[in-house]
């Protein structure tokens, strides 16, 4: 398949990014906001062509488990799921990243907590940066705002997770999985052969073959002193990552008298607000980050050296801000805008919200 | 050029369709779009709307407070939209079932009988084709030929019989307005 130009639903954009990303397997339960992506792929049967598995797993435990067993074998795996489903799954994603094995989680958030809504959500931000699940561990987390990016992240993810051993997730809400844009569909690569698999993954229990050790691959160590060396390890691999993949991307920050921060389809709607407000003379800026975690600390440090206040706006009761508020580090005020349960804030409420905590901007 | 448009009506009108007829005529002229639907259960009956937005430059946000057009299909989408029609912005509305008419006087405000068109049509599913053509005649942001286009590419083969009929009802719509 050559790149070509679709206008698509973001769910339906991560199914067929997969397939062209040479993916070996995906292991899903449905739930709505993001049922499309297992649709999508039933629909396409890559297992005709590229040989990747689709597989609709009998819950969201057994899917992220069945990942935890393809991962461990060094295939490039996948699940996906929405928030109450994504809850479900943190054993077994604390169990990845314990165990060091790169896979690709996609959390199309709705409202919670609980069964919640069906309705755009991003209150699983806590979840997805702070680890989630137990122990001292991180995903790297990619926060599209359009349906090329939940394209791009597809494969950016996959490449990540290889090359740090670590899952990621790409963290998305019901708007960017639900909407329809104009999307770029990359190439087709051919899936990983088993000599390439062998020798990109040395680590994988995919057979001992001519080596001359049997890989085990286990999160279990009962020996304190090896699981905290297993710790210090896993600490360095999360530095290696805050020191490379930082992804954040700037509008209008030049000359911003005040900022926002907002990732995902809602940065989109306060870029909408913000050009509204320079219309009328008001410099307000906008970062948006890519990766939440690693998270772009420095460059919002840099930029409360600059504005006169920060704004964040999250479909949430406020979990972003916590960060914004460390990275500021009281040089600035920074205040948090956030409509719950599967509401969704339109540009005028987010301009509106901006005055109310700035009241010398009316 | 920028068109922010909301379809709103019953679930079973056709109201997305609609909209994504729309959204392929507009990747047909190589236009930016954005296509944002309600998604939850009001599908399945009740209340359903989606927001197209048609641009020659990038589209920032999908979610819309305020609209050049508004296509309101029941008399709950009249009234919650009419106040959210941009000034001098388009209301299309259907008669059939409204007891309470738009009150606006600094917007432009049309009457499409859509139910009775596709009566004469022979066929009820025409019913969002002839709306469109009555849009796309007040507001000629895609041409014609892009809406054909855009069907031939997304229908199944199995229903390719069906573009005429198609034609036909968007060219129905032009004609009411």
């Amino acid at each position: 398949m050559e790149e070509e130009v679709r206008l698509m639903k973001g769910n339906e954009a991560i199914a067929h990014a997969a397939i062209r990303y040479g993916a070996d397997g995906y292991f899903g339960y449905p739930i709505t906001p993001q049922s499309e992506v297992l649709e999508t792929l039933a629909e396409l049967r890559p297992w005709e062509t590229t040989g990747m598995v689709v597989l609709q797993a009998e819950s969201e435990v057994a899917a992220i488990n069945m990942v935890y067993g393809g991962a461990a074998t060094g295939k490039a795996v996948m699940t996906s799921s929405s928030s109450p489903g994504v809850s479900l799954k943190q054993e077994g994603i604390s169990y990845l990243a314990a165990s060091e094995l790169p896979a690709l989680i996609v959390n199309v958030m709705r409202g919670g907590p609980g069964l919640g809504t069906i309705q755009p959500s991003q209150a699983d931000y806590f979840q997805a940066t702070k680890g989630g699940g137990h122990g001292d561990y991180h995903m790297i987390v990619l926060a599209p705002a359009t349906v090329q990016e939940m394209t791009d992240f597809v494969a950016l993810g996959f490449d990540l997770a290889f090359k740090y051993r670590n899952p990621a997730m790409i963290l998305a809400d019901g708007i960017v999985g639900q909407m329809m844009e104009k999307v770029v569909l990359p190439p087709q690569r051919p899936r990983r052969t088993e000599e390439e698999l062998r020798a990109q993954c040395p680590w994988a229990a995919c057979g001992r073959g001519d080596r001359d050790h049997r890989n085990v691959v286990t999160s279990l160590e009962l020996d304190s002193a090896k699981m905290e060396e297993n710790n210090h390890r896993f600490q360095r691999t999360y530095r290696l990552i805050e020191e490379n993949e930082i992804r954040f991307k700037e509008y209008y920050t030049e000359d911003a008298e005040y900022l926002i921060v907002a990732f995902g389809s809602i940065a989109r709607i306060c870029l909408k607000a913000i050009e509204e407000a320079r219309e009328a003379g008001i410099k307000i800026g906008l970062l948006r980050p890519i990766t939440l975690w690693p998270f772009p600390t420095a460059e919002i440090a840099r930029l409360s050296k600059q504005v006169r206040g920060i704004l964040t706006v999250e479909l949430n009761a406020g979990q972003m801000v916590e960060d914004v508020r460390l990275s500021a580090e009281g040089r600035v005020p920074v205040f948090h805008f956030g409509r719950m349960g599967g509401m969704i804030p339109n540009p005028t409420e987010v301009l509106e919200a901006l005055k109310n905590d700035f009241p010398e901007l009316r | 050029m920028k068109e922010e448009i909301v379809i709103a009506g019953f679930g079973g009108q056709g109201v997305l369709s609609m909209g994504k007829i729309l959204a392929y005529a507009g990747l047909m002229d190589n236009l930016e779009v954005t296509w944002m639907p309600s998604y939850g259960p009001e599908q399945r009956g009740g209340t359903a709307n989606v927001t197209v937005i048609l641009s020659d430059a990038p589209i920032s946000s999908p979610v819309l407070d305020t609209f050049d057009t508004v296509v309101a299909l029941n008399q709950q989408s009249l009234d919650k939209f009419e106040s959210k029609v941009k000034k001098g912005g388009l209301l299309i509305y259907d008669p059939s079932g409204i007891h309470r008419l738009p009150q606006r006087t600094d917007i432009k405000v049309v009457s499409v009988d859509a139910i009775t068109a596709s009566v004469e049509l022979k066929n009820s599913k025409t019913y969002n084709m002839i709306l469109l053509g009555a849009l796309l005649k007040l507001r000629p942001m895609v041409e014609i030929d892009a809406v054909l286009r855009g069907l031939k590419k997304t229908l199944p083969e199995r229903h390719h019989h069906l573009l005429p009929l198609n034609e036909q009802a968007l060219r129905k719509g032009m004609e009411l307005v």
